[in-house]
């Protein structure tokens, strides 16, 4: 319709504005001019200098209370680390298994920490990535006393005191690593699958299960091009998308899987499938018929690191207790229940004498465990490993699309 | 004083819709318009490309999610109608039983009851390995990781939200209307199409919009029960926001996804006659 004869807009044009209309205005006036006024405030912090650390832990007091955010699975269910540091030191502890997921863990503290408030918990555990490396550059995590980690500084591995992605431990301290590798279900997969090729074959069709995350399954793509995803550069990444695409086109993916692949490949829906190591030790240990393996072409290491988030409520009882894990017994205890690799090399000899003076199942699960490369790599199996890929904000966001346009097309 | 009371009462409900209504959409809004990253902050750039940018790349999940959203708002219709007109007219003295056994299964959590059809309809699990054992179904079938399971475990969870209103509409049917549509000669179809049909369309209407939204938007379905290329907005939504901290693509996707869904329904209102509809709702 012509708009000069719209009887409506006629009247809108030329009838004076009444009362209610002005308001209207008003409102719509308001409410543009807070639309173009809220923007979301950029957090970057620059690091934290000496003097600003030593003062804040200065003036730090013992609250007599602790709360310790972590994965499942990650802490034996009698809790018995725990209740001895309780014990030793008098500070009560609160324990949740809350986090299931980098991404979306963070996504949910986020807005919690960029308005200055407290997630509740004092101690989280975050792995090495994007997040974690997030959470870093926005000035989200305390920086650590080291005069107050004795146990750390003694009893941690050489390897976890240099880190990449947190030199120095300023921020963390590890408290698990384990594999990206590939699991099988031996009653589908009769010989072992030693190349990474196994993923991509099409005789498993239909039956190969690749992770969803963008830098767990960008990395799998590297390794099968002959990549280092720590040297890796755009083209690199193009190169390994157009890999993992033409391996999903072809219909040798089922599915891209988060946790679940692990109940996926033990049920046997994908019959082989990217793992994390633990997991696949863990189901072993449960009597499933699943297996994993390091691909010989590589795999990745990741770390499980323990964090103080800012605005914590208790900064000296969480260091006290991150610190009081790091004793060899303690560590032990932890780590015949987890599985992973653990930071603390004293433990293989520990663990080793209590298989020795165990008997039956139990020593044979603890010798089984000693002798496993997965919680005890040797230097050879550490060659093969790589790490994630580091990537600024601004990589990112070529690299996300890349990986994410194959996972959810 | 008087005359403002009203107002005074309602005043409550008027601040529940703008604190959680308004204000959330108006960010949102402003958000979607922004540029920047979450390191450096987003400021606003009134960047209406957020909008061509976000439906170029993911056009084919939002038609893909509009798809299976009305596929499975279809089934629902056609599983749902009949169970619907059945308790309302054959229930008898049972009616609260069966609308108790229907409503029981969804006391359970929703990603619970969806990760249990995960297990049922496992490959080798306790439904397929012995059909395959048997060998009544090849080696190589399987529902899971399919079109079909995403669209049948939407519209197993949303079921009751299709059955209830009709149900409502059905059970408000004076049983004196259809007995005189008999007395004027009509046959059971006649009387069906021509009195009881139309007088259920309010609970219809109000079914498919119930089931509709959510289950065009749901990622959870897709999540657990697709495969490589089910991926439904939802899940791109989630995606944006909590792994790529991307929030001004995902606030411009919500914003078009209920921009679609609007538009939508308002022309399936138009087309089943909302004054009726309404009217008839209201009675």
């Amino acid at each position: 319709m012509d708009p000069s004869i719209n009887p409506a807009l006629l009247r809108g044009m030329t009838q004076a504005r009444t009362r209610r209309d002005a308001f209207r205005i008003a409102g719509l006036s308001a409410a543009g001019l807070a639309l173009a006024a809220c923007g979301v405030q950029g957090k970057k912090a620059a690091p934290p200098k000496a003097d600003a650390v030593k003062e804040f832990w200065a003036k730090q007091t013992k609250h007599g209370r602790v709360v310790f955010a972590n994965w499942p699975e990650y802490m034996p269910e009698n809790q018995a680390p725990l209740k001895k540091f309780q014990q030793a030191t008098g500070i009560s502890y609160e324990y949740k298994e809350v986090i299931q997921e980098n991404a979306e863990f963070f996504g949910k503290a986020d807005p919690v920490l960029r308005a200055g408030q407290s997630l509740g918990f004092d101690i989280v555990v975050m792995t090495n990535g994007v997040q974690l490396q997030h959470m870093i550059d926005l000035g989200y995590v305390t920086a650590l006393d080291h005069s107050q980690m004795p146990n750390f500084l003694a009893n941690v591995g050489d390897k976890y005191k240099d880190r990449a992605y947190d030199p120095g431990n300023v921020y963390t301290m590890p408290y698990t690593s384990g594999v990206t590798g590939i699991a099988y279900n031996t009653k589908y997969v009769k010989d072992e699958p030693k190349s990474i090729e196994a993923l991509f074959d099409p005789k498993y069709k239909g039956r190969v299960g690749m992770m969803s995350d963008a830098q767990e399954i960008a990395n799998f793509g590297m390794f099968a091009l002959g990549l280092d995803p720590e040297k890796s550069t755009e083209a690199d990444w193009q190169k390994a998308g157009a890999k993992l695409k033409a391996q999903r086109d072809a219909g040798i993916v089922r599915k891209y899987y988060d946790q679940s692949y692990i109940d996926a490949v033990s049920k046997g829906d994908v019959w082989i499938s990217m793992a994390w190591s633990g997991d696949v030790f863990q189901r072993q240990l449960a009597g499933e018929p699943v297996k994993f393996v390091v691909p010989e072409e590589g795999g990745t290491i990741w770390t499980d690191n323990m964090l103080i988030p800012k605005n914590a409520a208790n900064p000296l009882d969480a260091l006290m207790l991150m610190d009081y894990l790091y004793q060899p017994a303690v560590a032990a205890e932890l780590d015949e229940f987890i599985q992973y690799v653990t930071p603390v090399p004293a433990v293989q000899d520990l663990l080793r004498e209590n298989a020795a003076k165990a008997t039956g199942e139990a020593k044979k699960s603890l010798e089984d465990m000693v002798d496993s490369p997965l919680m005890f790599p040797s230097e050879a199996d550490y060659a093969k490993l790589r790490t994630y890929t580091k990537l600024n904000t601004k990589q990112e966001q070529v690299f996300n699309p890349i990986f994410q346009s194959i996972t959810q097309a | 004083m008087r005359r403002l009371t009203p107002y005074l009462l309602a005043l409550p409900s008027w601040m529940w819709l703008g604190i959680f209504l308004v204000v959330p959409m108006a960010a949102m809004a402003s958000v979607s318009l922004q540029t920047g990253n979450a390191i450096d902050g987003f400021a606003m750039t009134f960047s209406f490309s957020n909008y061509t940018d976000a439906l170029g790349r993911y056009s084919p999940q939002l038609l893909r999610s509009l798809l299976y959203g009305g596929l499975a708002t279809g089934a629902m219709l056609v599983i749902g109608y009949p169970v619907a007109y059945w308790i309302a007219f054959k229930g008898g003295a049972r009616k609260s039983m069966y609308l108790f056994l229907l409503l029981l299964p969804f006391f359970v959590s929703f990603v619970l009851r969806t990760i249990s059809w995960g297990f049922l309809l496992a490959d080798d699990g306790v439904l397929f390995g012995p059909l395959k054992s048997w060998g009544v179904l090849p080696a190589g079938f399987h529902v899971l990781a399919t079109t079909f399971a995403v669209v049948g475990g939407l519209t197993y969870n949303f079921l009751p939200f299709m059955i209830l209103p009709i149900y409502v509409a059905l059970e408000r049917v004076d049983p004196r209307v259809i007995e005189a549509a008999y007395d004027l000669y009509a046959s059971r179809t006649a009387a069906f199409r021509r009195v009881v049909l139309p007088l259920s369309l309010p609970g219809v209407f109000a079914g498919v919009l119930m089931t509709f939204v959510p289950a065009t938007a749901d990622p959870v379905n897709a999540q657990i029960l697709g495969g490589t290329s089910n991926t439904m907005i939802g899940n791109i939504i989630q995606t944006q926001y909590l792994t790529n901290l991307d929030y001004p693509t995902a606030s411009a996707l919500s914003f078009t996804l209920m921009a679609v869904l609007l538009v939508g329904i308002f022309i399936y209102a138009k087309a089943l006659g909302t004054e009726n509809v309404l009217e008839a709702a209201a009675r």
